[in-house]
């Protein structure tokens, strides 16, 4: 391996640096769209589940049955939105989807209430989506428990017996994200599934283009070498990925009030190693890539597994271990724990220098294969 | 003899197809070197594996004393190449280009100031420094790509089809420079399909079909072929040997 030269190295990288603020559309793409695309799935991507409508069949009607309706209403997990008067009915609106819960009390549920003897309510659950037929039903459990345990006591006061002691109670705490709100979990990986895209596309464009151009003939035939000409090439990139990834930090601290609980020196530090990393997997898929629309559909047939493998959206702890060693080829999966540790937990270097030596060496490997790959020829 | 490119049995397969068949030639140092041929011919395969883009399939080769398989990194820090298209950025600015290239070839502060002077009043692009490289017209881009060429001082130049498409004028002063380099003692290796710039070359080289078929100074060929000048010893060569293969073609 012949000598690194720095003067190299820098004329490419005031070169590059020209030739991104010449193409200013390009460059206001790089820095709007991870902000646009945050601001969308910043509101789509929401898992908690709230506001399911329900269809309520009450056939006794009275003030007792209404307020375990209100019961039901109170908590906003559930959302009354039709009352029907019969299952053919009920039925029907489950298969149009209109609702995805029925509630239905029975004709003697007041009568039986009143005497004090157990009374039976239905609930049917629409359980093709099973994150919400499992909130439905262990929030209807708790409602209907809860309410069974305060007429037990109202029953047991009314004969002279007092207070209800429950032999055994459970005490949760909730660390990091008190609230379980979902948003607070999926914005650190938002900006962290943004930014690999947009950043690989970056240099995913950039040797092809000179490929395409003809510039890589000249280029080739002067005593270059390919480890000055990538690094050359990404280092501009690094800023403008930095500027932008500063904006969307900003946007998903401030906007959707995501606080950083760690430190912001850390974040920033180790984010420019992983755009470091996603700016490389571009430089290689340039290297494979024969034209600029092969590196775009490569840049694309990458995110998919980036949202599915990295535990953007399902825990990779649940994910057979073949699939999980996959997931290690995409730099996102090493960000996410370092943007959620820093981000939720607060915690430090040392909790997280298991994927910071696995983003790095990543990154190191991916450079060593891409300029492998890259030959001072045509041919 | 001195010279600054030896090539023997230099051969180049692209699958199938035979581009450059044991192709032979010396050049001279210091001497301007025309490559004859045909479109196809196989003009700029040669070229490209002289300066190091392209491993010879088979063959044998130096460059400036340097083997054409395994220095072809040495090779390039001492040629200046110029390929057939346009090869230079086109959104960057003539200056910029120069700067550039300057910086890839290590040329210290003072030295690039001076050699950037001297090209760009060489090419004659002095009050065109701003000028984006994309919008200067076809002789003005091609004397940059020369001036970017030149700026660290190349021992050999290899240009390939240096002056195609290239007006009348333009064409005259690119030569005028070549003659000049030459002067100065630069090997110069070019390509192409005016006859009256073959005429001034030191040496001439026909390739048709990847065979080397003549080689000589002008002179000797039109001698030799009984012609009246370059460009009937050039249809003769590719007529005699059109014939030859389509005589072997009907005897197999």
């Amino acid at each position: 391996m012949k000598r690194f030269v720095w003067e190299r190295y820098w004329s490419v990288v005031k070169k590059e640096v020209i030739q991104i603020k010449r193409d200013r559309p390009s460059l206001a793409i790089a820095l709007v769209m991870p902000l646009m695309l945050l601001f969308l799935f910043g509101y789509a991507v929401n898992t908690d589940v709230s506001d399911i409508k329900m269809a309520v069949w009450n056939q006794s009607p009275s003030a007792a049955s209404r307020e375990l309706v209100e019961q039901f209403v109170h908590t906003e997990i559930f959302q009354a939105t039709a009352s029907v008067s019969g299952y053919r009915e009920l039925e029907a609106m489950l298969d149009e989807g209109t609702v995805d819960v029925g509630l239905v009390i029975g004709p003697d549920y007041t009568r039986k209430k009143d005497r004090g003897e157990p009374a039976h309510i239905q609930l049917l659950i629409n359980g093709s989506d099973p994150n919400i037929a499992r909130t439905a039903m262990s929030n209807a459990q708790l409602i209907v428990q809860h309410q069974a345990i305060a007429l037990q006591e109202k029953n047991l006061q009314k004969q002279g017996l007092g207070e209800l002691q429950l032999p055994l109670e459970l005490d949760t705490r909730v660390l990091f994200n008190p609230n379980m709100e979902s948003i607070v979990f999926n914005i650190p990986g938002l900006i962290g599934l943004i930014m690999q895209n947009v950043t690989m596309i970056l240099t995913a464009f950039s040797l092809v283009r000179e490929k395409e151009r003809g510039t890589m003939e000249q280029l080739v035939v002067t005593p270059i070498r390919p480890l000055e000409l990538m690094l050359g090439k990404i280092t501009p990139y690094v800023g403008v990925g930095l500027f932008s990834f500063c904006l969307v930090l900003l946007v998903g601290t401030a906007w959707f009030g995501v606080p950083v609980k760690g430190s912001i020196g850390l974040l920033v530090a180790l984010s420019v190693l992983f755009l470091v990393t996603t700016l490389l997997l571009g430089i290689f898929i340039s290297t494979v890539a024969k034209t600029q629309l092969q590196a775009m559909q490569m840049a694309f047939a990458l995110i998919l597994p980036s949202v599915l493998l990295s535990g953007f959206m399902f825990p990779r702890d649940s994910m057979p271990v073949v699939i999980q060693w996959l997931g290690g080829l995409v730099p996102l999966t090493y960000f996410l724990e370092i943007l959620r540790g820093i981000f939720l937990k607060g915690v430090g270097a040392e909790a997280l220098w298991k994927d910071i030596v696995g983003m790095g060496a990543f990154s190191l490997l991916i450079l060593a294969v891409a300029i492998g790959r890259f030959r001072k020829k045509i041919e | 003899m001195n010279v600054a490119i030896e090539c023997q049995q230099l051969t180049k397969r692209f699958g199938e197809r035979i581009a450059v068949n044991q192709l032979t030639l010396t050049v001279p140092k210091g001497s301007i070197y025309g490559f004859l041929g045909p479109n196809g011919s196989g003009k700029s395969t040669t070229i490209r594996m002289l300066c190091g883009l392209m491993t010879p399939t088979t063959g044998s080769g130096t460059v400036l004393g340097y083997d054409v398989m395994t220095q072809s990194e040495e090779i390039k820090q001492r040629i200046g190449y110029m390929s057939q298209k346009f090869s230079l950025y086109e959104d960057l600015t003539v200056e910029e280009n120069l700067d550039f290239y300057a910086g890839v070839y290590q040329l210290g502060a003072a030295e690039r100031k001076q050699r950037k002077a001297e090209l760009i009043e060489m090419a004659g692009l002095t009050g065109r420094e701003k000028q984006l490289a994309g919008s200067l017209s076809g002789g003005w881009k091609q004397r940059l790509a020369l001036s970017c060429a030149l700026l660290h001082k190349p021992e050999l130049l290899i240009l390939d089809e240096p002056t195609a498409g290239v007006d009348p004028v333009s064409r005259r002063i690119f030569w005028d420079v070549i003659h000049e380099l030459a002067k100065q003692g630069i090997t110069v290796l070019v390509t192409t399909h005016y006859m009256d710039e073959a005429q001034t070359c030191d040496w001439i080289g026909f390739i048709f079909f990847g065979n080397l078929l003549a080689e000589g100074t002008p002179g000797e060929l039109i001698e030799r072929m009984e012609a009246n000048n370059l460009e009937d010893v050039f249809i003769e060569l590719v007529r005699r040997e059109e014939a030859r293969q389509a005589a072997e073609g009907g005897a197999r």
